[in-house]
């Protein structure tokens, strides 16, 4: 399979390890559609499916202006293959039951929603902006999957044994969420970039608060799996990016 | 999609300033704030809302369809409770 490389200006490569972020992401919630334990939430799950992909969109397009080799939004997610892509690991991980996809949302969304304030302070106009619409958004991504960890944690036994697996197995990817490199570094000493590092006390303040209410164990800080950000991705992203990326593979540049 | 073993609730939205909530339709929910949650995503998708209330269906009181003619048939008859006798300033709006 063809990809396209882009520039590694670090403003370009940062905005694309948002987008692919939002992007993946949005993908696997797109991925429940139709296939929900009720109706309710399928709805739900796909309302915050789209809110990512927008996104998404927002960011592939600033990237591509900033990259300022013509490249549009549908360029830069359909023709990358999985090592060009920089989303962190946690936001390619299979749906699983509803638990884990709840505990995703959610270990993510504590983390996006201050993210996204800090963001609006951002000296990159562009960045503040998308960060104003994208902070209404994940505050309600955060809200709905507090509100249903509460509930699975502190339901059935079965609802809450799921989540607590759920929490296990996905805490090992927690870490890379506050992970900087020299691309970032030198963004957030010009004030463009969000230091992810600032952002850890209030994150784990959102999920202490949350696992105490939903009566589950913080799993303790161990071995964290990393490598997404620099495009050393588990298998999973290969199979999204099959999805995803078929119909323009088979007809390149096809439209509605 | 299994039906879900959870409430019923009834939904109500207030579309602008000035004008009353208005049922538009029901969901299932666990509990009063998951209800509020899936009103918002359910019936609010596209700008329609500015207020939600939830109501336990099972709070609703309804009337007996089979009295239909007892309670209703007696006021067909009565024309003079209509207002229609009066112009209405344009001012007052709504009413």
């Amino acid at each position: 399979m063809t990809t396209i490389t882009v520039a590694d200006i670090p403003l370009v490569q940062y905005a694309l390890r948002l987008a692919d972020n939002a992007l993946v992401l949005g993908h696997r919630l797109s991925e429940w559609c139709g296939h929900a334990p009720m109706l309710e939430e399928d709805i739900a799950l796909a309302n915050i499916a789209l809110d990512l992909i927008g996104q998404a969109r927002m960011l592939y397009t600033y990237a591509g202006e900033v990259e300022g080799a013509g490249r549009d939004e549908d360029q830069l997610a359909y023709l990358r293959d999985a090592p060009q892509y920089r989303n962190v690991l946690l936001v390619e991980q299979p749906n699983g039951d509803f638990a884990v996809t709840i505990v995703r949302q959610f270990l993510y969304s504590a983390f996006m929603l201050p993210f996204w304030r800090r963001m609006k302070e951002s000296k990159d106009e562009t960045l503040a902006a998308i960060a104003a619409k994208a902070e209404k958004e994940v505050a309600y991504h955060l809200r709905h999957s507090a509100e249903w960890v509460v509930r699975l944690g502190d339901g059935t036994d079965e609802s809450h044994r799921r989540a607590q697996e759920a929490l296990d197995d996905l805490w090992i990817y927690t870490g890379e969420l506050f992970e900087t490199d020299d691309v970032e570094r030198a963004l957030i000493e010009a004030g463009i970039a969000v230091d992810p590092a600032s952002l850890r006390e209030e994150w784990s303040r959102t999920v202490d608060e949350v696992l105490n209410e939903a009566t589950l164990t913080r799993p303790a800080d161990g071995w964290m799996q990393t490598g997404g950000r620099s495009g050393r991705h588990s298998e999973h992203l290969g199979y999204i990016l099959a999805d995803l990326q078929f119909l323009q593979r088979a007809y390149p540049g096809a439209t509605w | 999609m299994s039906e879900p073993k959870l409430p019923l609730w009834e939904v109500f939205i207030r579309s602008r300033n000035g004008l009353a909530h208005k049922h538009v339709g029901s969901l299932h929910a666990a509990d009063a704030e998951m209800a509020l949650q899936n009103a918002r995503d359910v019936y609010t998708r596209r700008g329609e809302g500015l207020s939600i209330w939830v109501v336990p269906s099972s709070a609703i009181v309804a009337s007996d369809p089979q009295e239909k003619d007892v309670l209703f048939e007696p006021t067909a008859s009565k024309i003079y409770r209509h207002p229609t006798f009066y112009e209405v300033p344009e001012e007052v709006g709504h009413m």
